[in-house]
């Protein structure tokens, strides 16, 4: 089985492919069917998704909430830019944690190779503007270093459908 | 102990996008703040409130010259980069082998009754 790979692509990149050993179709629905995207887009162990609302169409809107029963959670937000079923996601989304984060701007695709599926992805980090507008709410008020260490270690995991 | 809480410092350093983006920057070479500052279009006391924690995080050091205090990415600066990026890694990696476990019972039907492609 394949391992996801992970690279920086100039200063507001980061791309990365995954093999599956299932069809783009079923890859492709994993990513897009709310019921589904519960059952694996989790994070660390111990974090459930109670709240999962998905309307996979160009311009539908997604809708994330994370708890870790400990009385700790978080949410994201997203659209749907583009849509091309089976094949590629284009999507926006950001975190509340619960300040607002930057907008992340992922375009996923779905490739058959072999038996399976080759997913790539590739994420756009914020521009200076969307950074500039952070800083003015985020950096004043400080952020909490669990929130800080969850958003280092979650930001993309919650981006991903 | 020490340890521990440096990797603390340094992940809440890196998980700014502004900050990993003058990580990015100062990856190419030195650079002062007025520097930093003008790809970014954010002010200088913003560029300066980044640097100091990434000062702190032990990421980037300072060197003076004159009345500038151009900024290099300290050895430590290029580990730890390395180091969020992987930490990122494993984390979507959890989601992804969670979701082959998903995409093997999916599948199930779909193999017995031989799929059409």
């Amino acid at each position: 089985m394949s391992k996801l790979t992970l690279k920086t692509e100039g200063e507001t990149h980061i791309v990365g492919s995954r093999h599956f050993a299932a069809s783009p179709e079923a890859v492709y629905r994993a990513h897009t069917d709310p019921k589904i995207i519960q059952l694996w887009l989790l994070g660390p162990d111990g974090w459930t998704m109670p709240v999962c609302l998905c309307d996979a169409k160009t311009g539908g809107m997604f809708r994330y909430e994370w708890r870790n029963g400990k009385g700790e959670g978080f949410h994201v937000t997203g659209e749907f830019l583009e849509l091309e079923p089976f094949r590629r996601i284009v999507h926006v989304s950001r975190m509340f944690l619960p300040d607002r984060t930057p907008d992340n701007h992922q375009v996923t695709t779905f490739e058959a190779d072999g038996e399976g599926t080759l997913m790539t992805l590739r994420m756009t980090l914020p521009d200076s503007k969307t950074r500039d507008a952070m800083l003015a709410t985020g950096m004043e008020r400080g952020m909490e270093a669990s929130y800080a260490r969850l958003e280092g270690m979650m930001p993309v995991s919650a981006h991903l459908a | 102990m020490q340890d521990a809480l440096n990797l603390d410092t340094a992940f809440a350093a890196l998980a700014d996008p502004t900050r990993r983006a003058i990580l990015s920057r100062l990856s190419t070479g030195e650079a002062t703040v007025m520097e930093l500052a003008e790809p970014f279009r954010i002010s200088q006391p913003a560029v300066s409130q980044h640097l100091k924690v990434l000062e702190e995080a032990g990421l980037v050091v300072r060197r003076i010259e004159g009345t500038k205090r151009p900024r290099r990415l300290a050895k430590h600066g290029i580990e730890a980069m390395d180091r969020w990026l992987e930490t990122l890694r494993k984390a979507l990696e959890t989601n992804y082998d969670r979701l082959d476990a998903v995409l093997a019972e999916m599948d199930q039907p779909n193999r017995t009754g031989g799929k059409e492609e």
